[in-house]
């Protein structure tokens, strides 16, 4: 089954509509809550990041009895460094961003902490896609 | 007592309902459709929240009761009255009247449900503080609540606090009081003026419990209607009654909206009413997106019981009524005219070894199937049949939504051809007959709504 979502840059106010639809669909498939959750919590993170560093981008959502794959792809100015974006507390956000309370620098540590698959192709200047998968069964 | 059955105290009454679809159309769960004409409730779907009654503009909404006449099954009979009761009645009425009116009509005692609301605010802080890990806890206060988040939330159900109502706690107490004083148990009858239906269904089929600790349930608008038509009629009133003193000042107002979030002093609470309010608070809670939330106070209603459906008159004067009350007895226990410790809190070692409700299982109304290969199978008919909807969420189908109608062809409850567009596609194709369109139509909405009325003319 497949889903898109669109992101727009800046739009913070919409924040967390895709992950909001994927828990509904994902409540419905008698899937375990902390695994649901998990999954809310990476999309959203992933969604925030479109929102405050690309200039926003698209989510597909492909799901199966078995697993749930989330691609994010954006055509912002990609991560230089991503061994230092995958540190904890470590962020390139604007004091903008900050002050809405966004960049703590989570993003992709937190991410990564919540799904079984993380793939991340980034060139700086073309654009980051974010490929997540987590299984249902593990 | 089986899993599956939950009592339901909304009714619809066939007779009366005419198919306005705006019960339909109110649902917060979408527990509702017409067919043939009149509205039914999906009974797993139903959380007794009330909606479906305060929209219906033709009464046929209506709420079972226990027959008054029942209270005579006993021999000590005892009502227990919400505070919210005394807030219905006129400024020029006083509580001393009413209950001295309720003994004679035909109770023994009357008691104040919230006289246990100090303990019960104790035994939640406590558990609250003691289960740091399970936060945000909920309070159980409204059951409807409690309902929606077993069957729409059911990942929050463990943040639920499992500690009885003050209803329950102020029914144990009575019961104990009375065979102490000699009453035999079977002679003993406790009966709750509830201001909802969902306190009903509560104690009908209390959640996590087998057996409710009161013995019926009177409805507050026909208590009002007794207790007053006394009142107007009687010229002088039994002097030796006067209003127990069993509530604390700030006890009183347990039942509006912050009422029990005053009395706790969390770091990060709310207090949210209205049902609507509350399902678009809890998307939020679910996904864990409000950091270090203490303690959520959570009523179905708007202004919290004070806008029960069964209440009478409006709910910001029966608001202000009870705060009025509250302010007074707060003056009163200043200049010691009245103590804040109640006899109730004697039995505060009993109450608290009953206190605990049994497990709250989650009853997902969300799971399409237990089995995730048959779920998923489902939920890709459901998006297949949706795609191929207008989304025009016309109710002409007799569902609340396109969404709703998908579903309940995915579970054979309904037809792809109740979609009316649908039955224009297909007539334009000529698969489908005119006939046999309105054949569907008399199926959903009744013979006398499909009468040919041009022609008649």
């Amino acid at each position: 089954m497949h889903t898109e979502f669109t992101v727009v840059e800046g739009d913070f106010a919409n924040a967390g509509k895709a992950s909001s639809e994927i828990k509904k669909t994902l409540k419905q498939l008698n899937i375990d809550n902390q695994k649901i959750k998990k999954i809310v919590v990476a999309v959203y993170e992933a969604e925030v990041n479109a929102i405050a560093h690309a200039y926003g981008g698209t989510i597909f959502v492909d799901l199966d009895e078995e697993k749930i794959c989330v691609l994010i792809k954006d055509k912002g100015p990609g991560i230089p460094d991503i061994a230092r974006a995958m540190e904890k507390g470590f962020s390139t956000a604007s004091a903008k961003v900050r002050e809405m309370g966004f960049g703590a620098g989570m993003g992709l540590p937190n991410i990564k902490n919540n799904v079984d698959e993380l793939d991340i192709q980034t060139e700086v200047g073309v654009g980051t896609e974010i490929k997540m998968i987590v299984n249902f069964n593990s | 007592m089986n899993e599956n059955y939950f009592y339901h105290a909304l009714r619809i009454n066939h007779k009366i309902c005419f198919g306005c679809t705006l019960c339909m159309r109110n649902c917060p769960t979408e527990a509702i459709r017409v067919r043939n004409g009149k509205a039914t409730i999906y009974e797993n779907k139903c959380v007794d929240c009330g909606e479906c009654y305060k929209v219906c503009p033709s009464g046929a909404v209506y709420v079972a009761e226990d027959d008054f006449q029942s209270i005579y099954n006993f021999k000590h009979r005892v009502v227990l009255m919400p505070s919210v009761f005394l807030g219905q009645f006129p400024e020029d009425i006083k509580a001393s009247q009413v209950y001295s009116v309720i003994t004679e009509i035909g109770f023994n005692h009357v008691f104040e449900v919230e006289a246990s609301a100090f303990l019960h605010t104790i035994l939640s802080n406590k558990y609250i503080r003691e289960h740091e890990t399970k936060k945000p806890l909920i309070s159980t206060f409204c059951p409807a609540i409690v309902r929606l988040i077993q069957v729409k939330f059911p990942a929050l159900v463990d943040n639920l606090i499992p500690i009885k109502a003050p209803v329950d706690f102020t029914a144990i107490y009575i019961r104990k009081k009375l065979i102490e004083e000699g009453a035999n148990p079977e002679d003993i009858g406790i009966f709750y003026i509830t201001p909802c239906a969902a306190k009903i269904a509560a104690t009908k089929s209390p959640v996590g419990e087998d057996v409710s600790t009161v013995d019926g349930v009177l409805n507050m608008d026909t208590m009002y209607n007794i207790v007053l038509k006394e009142i107007k009629q009687k010229k002088e009133f039994n002097k030796k009654i006067t209003a127990n003193n069993d509530v604390t000042s700030d006890c009183v107002i347990f039942s509006l909206t912050n009422g029990e979030r005053r009395l706790n002093n969390f770091k990060k609470s709310f207090a949210i009413d209205e049902i609507h309010n509350v399902i678009e608070f809890l998307e939020r809670v679910e996904d864990d997106d409000i950091e270090d939330l203490d303690f959520l106070e959570l009523r179905a209603c708007d202004e919290s019981c004070a806008g029960g459906i069964l209440t009478c008159g409006n709910r910001f004067l029966i608001n202000d009524r009870m705060m009025q009350r509250a302010k007074k007895l707060a003056e009163r226990e200043r200049n010691g005219e009245t103590s804040r410790r109640k006899a109730i809190m004697n039995e505060r070692e009993y109450l608290t070894q009953n206190s605990h409700v049994g497990k709250i299982k989650p009853r997902s109304m969300m799971v399409l199937d237990e089995d995730r290969s048959v779920a998923f199978q489902k939920l890709t008919r459901i998006k297949e049949i949706e795609s191929k909807l207008p989304h025009t969420d016309c109710n002409v189908c007799g569902a609340p939504s396109c969404h709703a109608l998908a579903e309940d062809v995915a579970f054979d409850r309904a037809n792809m051809t109740d979609c009316v567009f649908m039955q224009r596609n297909l007539e334009k194709r000529g698969s489908l007959k005119v006939e046999e369109s309105v054949e569907i139509m008399k199926n959903i909405w009744g013979e006398d709504k499909l009468k040919d009325y041009i022609l008649n003319k």
